[in-house]
């Protein structure tokens, strides 16, 4: 075997950067959601293909800045995060039901995005599309920057919501002790809805990056659950940096794992990783 | 129980006739079908929906019976169906070597547990894939010869499929009504009571696993040959085990035809929906019977029979009631008559023996050199501050934590390395401070459990009836087919004490069984612990409400910050100065 050149690798390992930003953007709303709403919301994956069909057919079609359609499509996804918390808590379903309801929900997701766009391959074609900026040796592509961009300034800015302000303290204290916060005053109801919503909002970011840089056709919506679960699980749950920082290592391992070995080995990497979380610190997840 | 294997079996002879009634081989394919999903849910079932382990991983066990026969038939020239025994094999040791890792790490349960499974599909999958057991191009089985088993090709598919689908619900129809069952349902509701109780969590849900692994792998290895080509991407997609689940809840998981009822109706729904013009719309609508059967019926179609009680008897007069209770008490009597010491015996010998044991969290001594004796007979009074280290006594006397040093001899033989239920079999019972009730079933199955599983081992027969006799000891006999949810605190702190009779153990912890309680239902629990003892069985009774251990108790062990700060009789004990300044402060404090 021959050692790949430094250039190479180096690429590599910008790529799984790129790619674990989507990662971490995508962890960031089902990590939130999960850790301080007890709600496992896959349905977070089929609303993020929902937003990037919708960013595609507002720029391609309506020839609107890829980067403005957010600006729409952002609070219509809060309305729909906020009915799905109000959905799930109407019945107390449990974390475990949560999963099989919006499972449900993506799979009707799924359907609309089959009828209204087929099961073709769409691609968006954008003048960020062809932008591509060079280091060296080494390649960087716009798409991928402002993904990164994105992820990197959505996730600090969670973190720092829920550490520094009396909003993110409130929701840290409900989600520990719900009736306790309560008795301090928390409206549990209206900030768990505030959250989802905001959540399912980030699935419209995460659904722009996608756009951005990726080839969309409905059935990738399950081709990205396993690795991003990984992340949100490595990273921590409730937790708004862990998945950034997880999916990069994520991604960064595979892209090498790629370089080196054969593309088809990648989905090792992450999905060790996981286990050996899960065995060796599940207290870290299950607290 | 005979009839409903009776029925099974006519069931499944009379379906054999279709293949000789001409029909066209487009129905036998279909119900060929709908047999797959009925091993492939109802095995998935046995693990996971008697035990509530919901594995997401079903398509990986699916996935090694696939390759199995897949890679067996069409590289090694195997005959088919004597590939079906080693896909079996192949995916029951793939399931066991997963559960022997898994199994035993403790927070990995519900949600945690199913990604882990999951996880486990992706990576069987990616070493399939680039391997030479695929290698990337999928394999042929086109020239492996289908086994004629009836008139026809499709025919032998319907037969292949009626077999395994009328042997995977008789094994689980085998495994509900049995020992087995009963454990895995116990796991469900409260895996650590049920533990303590008795029951071998670990190793039942070992088999559990490796019985729903063994027969999804024949469903694979047989799906292998129907397919003829068979693809890493196909065979390990998220379809297999989304729909296992979808088919079980909608069917009802605490059934054991729950999930066949629920793979028949779904897989009618989508054929007929691929079949028609409405592919998206049929899909959709299986998404959206999920949701509604998850918020409207959790339980599933068959989950009201699992639910519904046999009609209780009608109310027995006073008279009646309590002429049965005496009898229970002189069949106790009767029952118990060899270990019957006479009460307030406090010279007998020592049952259970603790040598300076310790127990800390994360630097936390809550245990600290510990060192008591418990006499055969006696009733302990274990009392203490908060924190001082009693319920952690209990927790790790009964096998709950492991200590970490000194020794627990019961009886003369070392417990401190046993788990949990070993314990529990050598006759030691404990009830929780809080009750925790096995929440779906009945009051009496709840007592039958410890009876089965416990130090008496009885079978279920004795065991139903040892129930009954400790849910009458403790005034609950009414109540016996109600759920735990319909009683109310005193009833429920009476059916943990029940619970830890029925075991017949020689030891009883009691934490805190009084605490909650009215005064006057502290009085009638004060009865009942006395009327325990008269019997002759040991107690150990940690409490706050002090007059009551006063009363209660031969003996007193006051602990402080997990040590053991005075011990004797309740009088001496409760003068004694280091007792006063743990409870009250130092004197020091009070004038400085």
């Amino acid at each position: 075997m021959t050692l790949p050149s430094l250039t190479l690798v180096a690429q590599a390992v910008l790529s799984g950067v790129f790619v674990g930003a989507l990662y971490g953007l995508l962890g960031l709303g089902l990590s939130l959601s999960w850790g301080l709403l007890r709600q496992i919301n896959l349905s977070h994956f089929a609303l993020a293909f929902l937003g990037a069909y919708l960013t595609y057919q507002l720029a391609s079609v309506g020839g609107i800045d890829p980067l403005l359609t957010l600006l729409v499509i952002a609070p219509c996804f809060f309305a729909i995060g906020a009915a799905i918390y109000w959905l799930l808590a109407r019945f107390a379903v449990t974390p475990l039901n949560s999963l099989l309801v919006t499972f449900g929900l993506t799979v009707i997701v799924e359907s609309l995005i089959q009828w209204l766009w087929t099961a073709d391959f769409r691609k968006l074609e954008s003048h960020y599309g062809n932008v591509t900026w060079r280091a060296g040796s080494l390649y960087l592509p716009l798409p991928e920057l402002l993904t990164l961009g994105i992820a990197v300034a959505l996730c600090t800015a969670a973190w720092a919501v829920l550490r520094y302000s009396d909003l993110g303290k409130a929701l840290r204290a409900a989600a520990e002790d719900a009736p306790i916060a309560a008795a301090f005053g928390v409206n549990e109801r209206a900030l768990a809805m505030l959250l989802s919503g905001a959540c399912a909002a980030l699935a419209a970011a995460a659904g722009l990056g996608l756009a951005l840089s990726h080839t969309l056709t409905p059935s990738q919506i399950y081709a990205w659950i396993g690795v991003v679960f990984a992340a949100v699980m490595i990273g921590g749950l409730g937790s708004a940096l862990g998945p950034l920082v997880a999916g990069i290592v994520i991604g960064v391992s595979e892209a090498v794992t790629m370089a080196l070995t054969a593309p088809s080995w990648a989905p090792l990497v992450s999905f060790s990783l996981l286990i050996i979380v899960l065995l060796v610190r599940p207290g870290k997840i299950a607290a | 129980m005979k009839r409903v294997v009776g029925a099974l079996l006519a069931g499944a002879v009379a379906l054999a006739a279709i293949p000789y009634l001409h029909v066209a081989a487009f129905y036998e394919s279909f119900l060929y079908l709908v047999f797959l999903w009925v091993v492939l849910a109802t095995s998935w079932n046995i693990l996971s929906g008697y035990s509530g382990y919901v594995s997401f991983g079903h398509g990986a066990f699916f996935g090694v019976g696939v390759y199995t026969t897949a890679a067996l038939a069409a590289k090694f020239d195997w005959p088919f169906l004597a590939t079906l025994p080693v896909a079996a094999l192949n995916a029951a040791l793939l399931g066991v070597a997963l559960g022997a890792i898994v199994f035993r790490v403790k927070q990995v349960r519900a949600e945690l547990f199913a990604l882990l499974t999951l996880a486990v599909t992706f990576i069987v999958a990616t070493i399939i894939l680039n391997t030479p057991i695929d290698g990337g191009p999928g394999l042929y089985l086109s020239a492996v010869p289908v086994p004629k088993l009836g008139p026809s090709a499709a025919s032998s598919f319907f037969f292949l499929g009626l077999v395994a689908a009328a042997f995977a619900i008789l094994v689980a129809y085998g495994i509900y009504v049995s020992k087995l069952g009963s454990g895995l349902f116990a796991i469900h509701d409260d895996e650590d009571a049920a533990e303590v109780l008795g029951v071998p969590t670990y190793r039942y849900k070992l088999i559990a696993l490796a019985i729903s692994c063994a027969l999804a792998g024949v469903a694979g290895g047989i799906q292998a040959l129907f397919v003829s080509y068979v693809t890493v991407a196909e065979t390990f997609s998220i379809t297999v085990p989304l729909t296992v689940v979808l088919m079980s809840v909608l069917g009802g998981t605490r059934h054991w035809a729950g999930p066949a009822l629920g793979a028949a109706i779904i897989t009618t729904l989508t054929y007929a929906s691929t079949a028609g013009d409405y592919v998206l719309a049929g899909k959709a609508s299986v998404g959206l019977i999920l949701i509604v059967f998850v918020l409207f019926r959790p339980e599933g179609l068959l989950g009201g029979r699992a639910r519904r009680h046999p009609p209780v008897a009608p109310a027995r007069s006073q008279i009646e009631v309590s002429a049965r209770a005496a009898a229970a008490t002189a069949a106790w009597n009767a029952a118990t008559s060899g270990s019957r010491i006479a009460p307030g015996d406090s010279s007998g010998s020592t049952l259970l023996a603790v040598r300076s044991l310790s127990k800390a969290f994360r630097g936390v001594q809550a245990l600290d050199g510990v060192d008591l004796a418990v006499r055969r007979g006696e009733i302990l009074g274990l009392l203490g501050p908060n924190g001082s280290g009693k319920s952690t006594f209990i927790n790790v006397v009964s096998g709950h934590y492991r200590a970490d040093g000194g020794s627990i001899t019961f009886d003369g033989q070392s417990i401190a390395h046993l788990d949990a239920h070993r314990i529990a079999r050598t006759g030691i019972a404990r009830t929780y401070q809080i009750p925790r009730p096995f929440a779906h079933r009945s009051v009496l199955e709840n007592a039958v459990l410890p009876a089965m599983f416990g130090a008496a081992a009885l079978d279920r027969r004795s065991a139903k009836r040892e129930a009954l006799r400790w849910l009458e000891f403790t005034g609950l006999a009414d109540r016996a087919e109600a759920l735990p949810a319909a009683l109310n605190l005193h009833q429920r702190k009476f059916l943990e004490l029940a619970r830890a009779l029925a075991s017949r153990p020689r030891l009883l912890l009691l934490d805190e069984v009084l605490s909650g309680l009215t005064s006057s239902e502290i009085d009638s629990a004060v009865q009942l612990i006395w009327r325990i003892r008269e019997q002759g069985t040991t107690i150990v009774l940690v409490e706050h409400v002090m007059r009551v251990v006063v009363a209660l108790a031969d003996r007193i062990v006051v602990l402080d910050q997990g040590r053991v700060i005075a011990e004797g009789r309740p009088g001496e004990v409760m003068a004694h100065p280091a007792v006063i300044v743990a409870y009250l402060g130092s004197k020091g404090d009070a004038a400085g």
